[in-house]
């Protein structure tokens, strides 16, 4: 069974008095264990498709199921306890906390959870030493470089041990070097078991990852498991 | 990593935001300490005066007769050789529910009397009561301690030629003049007071009083009805209450109190209002934030209580420094405020407890629509990346 199964996914909203279907029947599954880049041009429809599943934005029609459970029928804050337990985001711009250290940060996911202050002390710096940044635990986030402040984002997304972690142009503002570390540390995650779905518009990055979902005008166009934009000819 | 520690984290790293919300909620405390505190101490000061001024109830004979005057104050019916109280039924007034209020219960047996072939009114009383109502008393000489000793006013010891030490026959015993009031303005200056069985006998009114003042511990005490339980006590005399020049002063106060009541009510809106549109602006500043909090699993509750710690915080911060800077300038204002220049500064715990309580609720009221309105943010919104 897969771990990600999506049917007939459609979102529409409405903007400056205009209906937009951002996603217009989007289906596919994802097993566990996964690295899987979804790439599309700008307003194809892939930033929507990311929040959708990572149940912070409720789909206009169609289902999102994670690990047997239908997301957007859990009732009250059952959908933030999901995330809490299941989910993993790493955003564009690290979108760390100015006012915390990068271990305050990582174990921002961790302020919510009934673990003793030892244990989240221990799961912080292993995320932040899984990231290489285990001597900057201290530091606040204007005090590292960017690609430091996307480890550390990387660093809290995974603190929690989460089934999929959900990556939104995670090297968009990174030169090419650092993005290549970055990218080579999502893959070592994911050699270690770890599920992630990563939104980019690079296409140097899906050499990294196993299979590629194209994204046109809110719909499926393409998906392989291979990096598709090597293709000759193939236009994203 | 708990949740506080991230509204403790936040409140540190907004230092200016955070003392401009201390500030505008401290001034609104401050300045309703200083009301308070003002009001307070000025009535303490007034029940103060009330107990040094002596009597505020006096209890007469029924009497239909005109009335004649005591110092200032009518003594209802009062002519020689009227009738009188009984001195047993002093002992009622104390049996009155609100007793513990009685600081003194000073009675009076008056007379005339013929000294050296003169008139003279002869007041018997008993010293240590008398003395202790009448505090503006200065006495040339000693109080008088046995029968045999009369204090003089100081117009009468004039009239009679005498000062203290010297002796003086009244109705043909012998007394000593133990010592003389320096002149009262008032009609003790003509009056020789005597001990009160002495008097008395001189005056053939044994276990009789003509008049008995009654101090009660003021400032907000109930004088109106402690006349009339001393009055179901003691039918046969007429209780009224000396409240005149004390009323006049309290009405003025209360009208103060309102007026500081209204002042303190449109400072506290103001600061509610600062602390409203801060927090609802820092809300906002921290939508990213709050779009991250949501999107890794953190509930509205969650949310809430990030928000509504860090003005629960900054209230108390406010409330304390407000209650200090409070008192600070009830201190400073007082001695323009009070009658007394030794008017004391009223220390209370409900108002120290009162004024940190209000501005944390007043702080947490005016942050829950901001709270609220962190906890409803759309993270998809928050996080316009994403």
């Amino acid at each position: 069974m897969s771990l990600i199964q999506i049917s007939n996914l459609k979102k529409q909203y409405t903007s400056g008095g205009e209906t937009v279907e951002a996603l217009r029947g989007v289906d596919f599954r994802i097993d566990e264990g996964e690295f899987v880049t979804i790439m599309g041009q700008s307003g194809s429809g892939k930033s929507t498709l990311l929040s959708v599943l990572g149940g912070i934005n409720h789909p206009s029609d169609g289902t999102v199921e994670m690990a047997g459970v239908k997301l957007y029928t859990l009732p009250g804050e059952a959908l933030a306890d999901f995330r809490a337990r299941h989910l993993g985001f790493v955003f564009q711009s690290f979108h760390l906390i100015p006012y915390l250290t990068a271990l305050e940060n990582v174990m921002l996911p961790l302020a919510i959870s009934k673990k003793k202050k030892g244990e989240k002390l221990d799961a912080a710096r292993g995320a932040l030493a899984r990231v290489g940044l285990g001597a900057k635990t201290d530091r606040l986030p204007n005090q590292l470089s960017g690609g430091e402040q996307e480890r550390v984002a990387i660093a809290r997304a995974i603190v929690n041990n989460p089934h999929i972690l959900l990556a939104d142009e995670p090297t968009g503002n990174l030169d090419s070097a650092t993005s290549d570390e970055v990218m080579a540390l999502f893959r070592e995650l994911n050699n270690g078991g770890q599920t992630i779905i990563m939104v980019t518009h690079n296409p140097a990055n899906c050499d990294y990852t196993d299979r590629t979902i194209i994204l046109r005008d809110g719909r499926v166009v393409g998906d392989e498991k291979k990096c598709l934009t090597q293709k000759a000819g193939f236009v994203i | 990593m708990k949740l506080h520690n991230i509204s403790l984290n936040n409140l540190r790293r907004r230092k200016a935001k955070m003392a401009f919300l201390t500030v505008g909620l401290m001034v609104g405390i401050a300045t309703i300490v200083t009301l308070v505190t003002l009001t307070e101490s000025m009535s303490s000061d007034i029940g103060r005066k009330m107990d040094e001024f002596g009597a505020n109830i006096l209890i007469t004979p029924r009497s239909n007769d005109l009335s004649m005057s005591y110092g200032g104050i009518s003594l209802g019916g009062v002519t020689f050789d009227q009738r009188e109280i009984h001195e047993a039924d002093l002992a009622k007034i104390s049996t009155i529910a609100n007793n513990r209020n009685i600081s003194a219960v000073a009675p009076k047996v008056l007379g005339g009397v013929k000294v050296g072939g003169k008139d003279a009114m002869l007041v018997g009383v008993q010293f240590d009561k008398e003395l202790k109502m009448k505090q503006w008393w200065k006495i040339f000489g000693a109080e008088p301690k046995n029968a045999d000793e009369v204090l003089l006013g100081s117009e009468a010891a004039n009239l009679l030629n005498v000062t203290d030490g010297d002796s003086l026959e009244i109705s043909g015993q012998q007394f000593k003049v133990a010592g003389v009031l320096d002149h009262t303005g008032s009609q003790d200056d003509s009056l020789i007071f005597a001990r009160l069985d002495k008097a008395q006998e001189l005056l053939g009114k044994k276990g009789k009083i003509t008049l008995v003042e009654v101090a009660a511990l003021c400032a907000g005490c109930p004088i109106s009805d402690m006349v009339n339980q001393i009055a179901e006590k003691i039918p046969d005399a007429k209780v009224s209450a000396i409240q005149q020049v004390v009323e006049g002063r309290i009405k003025a106060l209360d009208h103060f109190k309102r007026f500081s009541y209204a002042m303190a009510g449109v400072v506290v809106f103001i600061g509610s209002l600062i602390v409203f549109v801060t927090m609802m602006g820092s809300v906002n500043e921290r939508t990213t934030e709050i779009g991250v909090f949501r999107a890794i699993g953190f509930r509205r509750m969650h949310v809430m209580r990030i928000i509504l710690l860090e003005a629960g915080l900054v209230s108390l911060l406010a409330g304390l420094l407000g209650y200090a800077a409070g008192l600070g300038g009830a201190k400073l204002a007082l001695p323009f405020m009070a009658e007394s220049k030794d008017a004391a500064l009223v220390l209370s715990g409900p108002i120290a407890g009162g004024s940190i309580a209000l501005a944390v609720v007043v702080g947490l009221l005016a942050s829950l629509y901001p709270a609220l309105h962190a906890s409803r943010m759309d993270p998809t919104e928050a996080l316009r990346a994403l």
